[in-house]
């Protein structure tokens, strides 16, 4: 399956990730119109120092403890993509207690969010991925 | 405070309507031109720092941002220009030299741009590149003066080493210090894959690009920085550059805080230590000086490698390619006064040397009439932007170009020309490891691919339209060439026609 | 081969998923003591908040039984025969299988206080029907006392906090949430719950019931009009005693095998090993419900699975202050604390032991991996960690492997098929 992969040699700490998938969510056409006077709060996060920087977001684990812990059935995998149903998620955060990544995060509705590979973009690379200027995060097939 | 007599040059124009306040632009300016207000969750800017690179503007996702000239302006003058009065308070204000990077951008004439091509019709058929082989391959090397064969009547073919290359077209000499280790990993991916060449410059070659040596050209020049046996025979050929077109008659200087880590290692020297290339070689007063100097280079390499002479394109660069033609040297290159460089005096770059086209058209002639052209094989560089340059110099007389500017565009230079500052925002002309990350090999070296790959389709078809089909017969072809604009003297040094003639 | 499950909760659903993971195709029976679809228990609190519905709170989608081929029989096991390997229910029908898993749970644990019988409004907080029989006896100016300041407790009280006039909490502790929370934190809890509304008597037990009026040992009398019973509760094991060894609960192995061939257990029911400490230990939570229910089932259907990675651990909120905690609170502290925010970490021999954080938990995970995998505090930058959780504190390399690799070459050691 194809999987986001970081490589932080080459991640310029620039944010532009956070904002292609901030812009992702609100399934708008135009990003300046879409995040224009909002403070995002974006799927996948920056980690940074003055030397370091990377991205992180879910790794979608094939025995991902954050769905076989979910109290509610919310967190569930489809064709190796972890998905959310932000309908039934009732913002327990266990979750959040179980992500040795840290890749989930609360939101502002009280359900948690992470990184859907923007699934609903099927078969074409996630946002995130196309908003990044030096290839620090690439959507590939890796053995 | 002393009055500022500068006002800044560029504005940073910022579409508020567009702006999501994604702090990029801050985040990616190494001049530290944009700020962000966090109280006002607005972005502002110190118009003053902007060198113009772009950074900002390409990396900006909603596209707010661009440069603009700004608009203040001094009472208007046909003598005194802005640029001139500016250098002038500068100078005043210093007392110091003004250094400048990249070509010589001031407005003297192109003649690659008043030369055209011709084109086959009717009498003699043009060739369709995609329907019949296209030959854009050349060697670079001496070539033999006849046919020689042995007792046996067998052809000798123990000709001196030659440089094979897939198309006209090579990556001149930026060091390793001037640009980044990325730029030059990009250069050395890409001639590889290219079947081309690229060139250390003067700052030796790093252990880890001693892989891509039978696709490098590795320079000694006055400063013998990185230079020893090892070095001498890793790559593929080996230049002795005695001068460059940005900066003619003068040495070159990497400051002390560009050497650095592998930098330093890779020259040799220490690090912090300013880097000096003297303005001659010391040993170097003749060219029977220039000649022990190519032998010692031959012997060390047990002759197995071509050796590359460059100079500066100046005033009488015939007669010195001339005896360059006659000290064993084995390919010339000839650099044009529009040839860049990472840091240079500006007088000197803004007014020292000649075009390459005049340089090349002389220099060819004159081999050529003392019968020895086929000593050495010409390079020309300093001012190549297209493949029209490269068919208009090979028709002019050169076995191939070579390109630096472009190829650094290629890696995402905006000749902003602040090179000499060390922090390129482009990753490519600085050592500061925040920035050389920005530039990606693995995305470098295949826009360079995609470069050549581009300007190689488009040497085929117009070497199709005259109806050539090996870009060899279209070497020093000026009947290929008409001139337009050009007076009676550029027309004759220049070897071609008036357009319609 | 027939699989029999006792338990239509977090650990039976997970042994279904863990039997169908391998591929098996054995005949699956749960017996569920509840007449309903699975639905997630700790979500009745949520119900009665409004947050849910009884819908959405399905464990697992309208299809899950047909989809995995499960025979869903609702009764209650009354006796089991491992000799002749027969399951009776109480109402008689019998259950013949191959192979069983224990998966019933736990129960409230209620203590004999003195006139509790003459409470006809009190309830327990464990299932569904707990949930709907409070609801129904609450009214606007209903009075609730609630014994039990623990998760079950607070989480009730939290729960139907807007549907009462008065709420009142009494523990025999000094503290509340006394199992997941050190004193500081839960000063800081209790005080947000305090600002709510919520009335608290800690260190105080009830003497006993006068009518509708609670008499506490302090001499202090609580009149009410709902009580809310939630002191604890206790792993459902009566069904296995004299038939498998049972120490607070039934005792598994890492296979979540008992001592008794072709019996499992897991969930509350089951006590294995804590990771953080060592020590063996009931852990009643849902995720390692879920854990050892899948570990057992692919073990039952004859795959090989070790589930080696429980460990206590909580993610809970009240009133929009989040806690989370994990592990054992044992060794040298790292606490940090502003406002209601507030952070300790407890680590020794080079290791993290457990974490308490309330209010800001982002990333909590990082820290629940670094005792899960037992990582060596010396291979990372603990400074940094303990400031701030992130995939920066690990080494380069490790994070090359984290970030850069696919996710089955990192977790080895995890729970999985091998």
């Amino acid at each position: 399956m194809r999987r986001v992969y970081v490589n932080e040699e080459w991640c310029l700490g620039c944010h532009l990730c956070e904002y292609y998938c901030a812009f992702a969510a609100t399934n708008g056409t135009d990003m300046a119109r879409a995040l224009r006077d909002t403070k995002i709060n974006a799927r996948i996060k920056i980690e940074e120092n003055d030397q370091i920087s990377f991205a992180v977001s879910c790794r979608h684990c094939t025995e991902p403890y954050c769905v076989k812990g979910c109290l509610t059935g919310a967190l569930t995998i489809a064709d190796g993509i972890i998905l959310i149903d932000r309908e039934k998620c009732i913002g327990c955060y266990t979750c959040i207690l179980s992500c040795p990544y840290g890749a989930i995060s609360p939101s502002e509705d009280g359900a948690v969010q992470k990184c859907e590979l923007c699934a609903r973009t099927a078969g074409e690379a996630p946002m995130c991925v196309k908003g990044c200027p030096n290839e620090a995060i690439v959507f590939e097939e890796r053995g | 405070m002393a009055v500022n007599y500068l006002y800044p040059e560029y504005e940073v124009a910022r579409n508020y309507d567009r702006c999501i306040a994604c702090r990029v632009c801050e985040r990616q300016c190494a001049n530290e031109v944009h700020e962000y207000l966090p109280d006002a969750n607005k972005m502002t800017c110190d118009d003053s720092k902007c060198v113009n690179c772009h950074r900002c503007v390409s990396l900006c996702p909603t596209r707010a941002l661009k440069i603009v000239r700004s608009g203040n302006t001094y009472k208007e003058n046909a003598n005194w220009s802005r640029k001139t009065i500016d250098e002038l308070y500068k100078q005043a204000g210093t007392g110091g030299v003004l250094l400048s990077s990249m070509g010589n951008p001031e407005d003297y004439p192109v003649y690659f741009d008043k030369l055209l091509l011709n084109a086959s019709q009717v009498t003699n058929p043009s060739i369709d590149p995609l329907r019949e082989p296209m030959e854009t391959t050349v060697f670079l090397g001496a070539k033999p003066q006849d046919i020689r064969r042995d007792n046996f009547g067998r052809l000798l073919t123990d000709i001196p080493p030659h440089l094979k290359l897939s198309m006209p077209v090579m990556f001149s000499a930026m060091s390793y210090g001037s640009i980044s280790y990325n730029a030059h990993e990009s250069l050395a991916r890409a001639s590889e894959a290219l079947g081309i060449f690229y060139n250390t410059g003067e700052g030796g070659l790093h252990e880890d690009f001693y892989k891509y040596g039978k696709n490098t050209i590795v320079q000694v020049a006055s400063g013998r920085f990185g230079v020893h046996k090892d070095y001498l025979n890793s790559g593929a050929a080996i230049e002795i550059k005695m001068g460059q077109g940005a900066k003619p008659g003068i040495g070159g200087h990497l400051p002390g805080h560009k050497i650095v880590g592998d930098v330093s290692r890779t020259r040799m020297i220490p690090e912090g230590s300013d880097a000096i290339s003297p303005a001659p070689h010391h040993d170097i007063y003749s060219i029977e000086d220039l000649r022990q100097l190519v032998f010692s280079l031959k012997e060390a390499s047990n002759y197995t490698k071509p050796v590359i002479v460059k100079i500066a394109a100046v005033h009488n660069v015939s007669a010195i390619a001339s005896g360059i033609a006659r000290s064993g040297a084995d390919i010339v290159a000839i650099d044009g006064f529009r040839g860049g460089t990472g840091a240079a005096p500006t007088r000197i770059r803004d007014n020292v040397g000649i075009p390459v086209e005049l340089a090349l058209a002389s220099v060819d002639k004159q081999l050529r009439d003392e019968g020895i052209r086929d000593n050495v094989s010409i390079v020309v560089g300093g001012g190549i932007r297209s493949s029209a340059d490269v068919i208009k110099a090979v028709a002019l007389g050169a076995d191939c170009v070579y390109i630096g500017t472009a190829a650094l565009m290629a890696l995402g230079c905006h000749l902003c020309r602040s090179c000499h500052g060390g922090k390129c925002n482009w990753g490519i002309a600085t050592q500061v490891p925040k920035l050389t990350k920005r530039l990606n090999p693995n995305i470098g070296f295949k826009r360079l691919v995609n470069l050549m790959t581009a300007w190689q389709h488009e040497i085929k078809e117009m070497m199709g339209g005259m109806g050539i089909n090996s870009i060899e017969s279209l070497k020093g072809n000026r009947l290929m060439l008409r001139g337009v604009g050009l007076n009676e003297k550029e027309l004759e040094i220049l070897g071609v026609k008036y357009a319609g003639e | 081969m027939r699989l029999v499950i006792i338990g239509n909760s977090a650990a039976g659903i997970g042994a279904v998923e863990g039997i169908r993971q391998t591929g098996s195709q054995d005949e699956i029976v749960i017996i569920s003591g509840e007449p309903y679809h699975t639905y997630s228990r700790p979500l009745i609190s949520y119900l009665l908040l409004g947050r849910t519905t009884e819908e959405r709170m399905r464990y697992r989608p309208e299809d899950f039984y047909t989809k995995n081929r499960c025979e869903l029989i609702f009764g209650t096991a009354a006796k089991v025969e491992p000799e002749s390997k027969r399951l009776t229910l109480s109402d008689g029908r019998v259950v013949p299988y191959d192979k069983l898993l224990a998966a019933a749970g736990s129960v409230p644990f209620v203590p004999s206080f003195a006139g509790l019988g003459g409470v006809r409004k009190k309830f327990t907080f464990m299932s569904l029907e707990d949930a709907r029989a409070l609801e129904a006896a609450l009214g606007p100016t209903s009075r609730v006392l609630v014994i039990g300041a623990g998760l079950i407790g607070l989480k009730c009280a939290e729960g139907i906090f807007h549907r009462a006039a008065r709420m009142t909490v009494v523990d025999l502790a000094p503290n509340i949430l006394s199992s997941i929370l050190d004193a500081e934190g839960s000063e800081i809890v209790q005080g947000h719950l305090e600002d709510i509304g919520i009335v608290f008597r800690l260190g105080r037990s009830v003497a006993s019931f006068e009518g509708y009026r609670a008499v506490l040992d302090s001499g202090e009398s609580l009149e009410f009009d709902v009580l809310v019973l939630a002191v604890g509760v206790r792993p459902n094991t009566g069904l296995f005693k004299g038939i498998v060894k049972i120490d607070r609960g039934i005792v598994v192995n890492s296979r979540m095998e008992t001592s008794r061939a072709d019996i499992y257990a897991a969930g509350d029911c089951a006590q294995g090993t804590d990771v953080s400490s060592g020590q063996s230990k009931v852990i009643a939570l849902l995720p390692n419900a879920y854990m050892q229910g899948e570990c057992a089932g692919v073990n039952m259907a004859g795959g090989s699975a070790v589930f080696d990675k429980a460990m206590p651990m909580n993610a809970i909120g009240f009133f929009g202050l989040h806690i989370i905690t994990a592990g054992n609170y044992n060794g040298e502290v790292y606490c940090e604390r502003e406002g209601r925010n507030y952070k300790k970490l407890f680590y020794g021999q080079d290791r993290l032991n457990g974490y308490i954080l309330i209010g800001d938990v982002e990333k909590a995970g990082i820290y629940t991996g670094l005792i899960r995998e037992r990582t060596p505090l010396s291979t990372i930058d603990f400074g940094m960690i303990c400031k701030r959780p992130g995939l920066m504190a690990f080494a380069r390399e490790d994070r090359k492997v984290k970030l850069g690799r696919p996710s089955e070459v990192v977790e080895t050691g995890d729970m999985g098929v091998y």
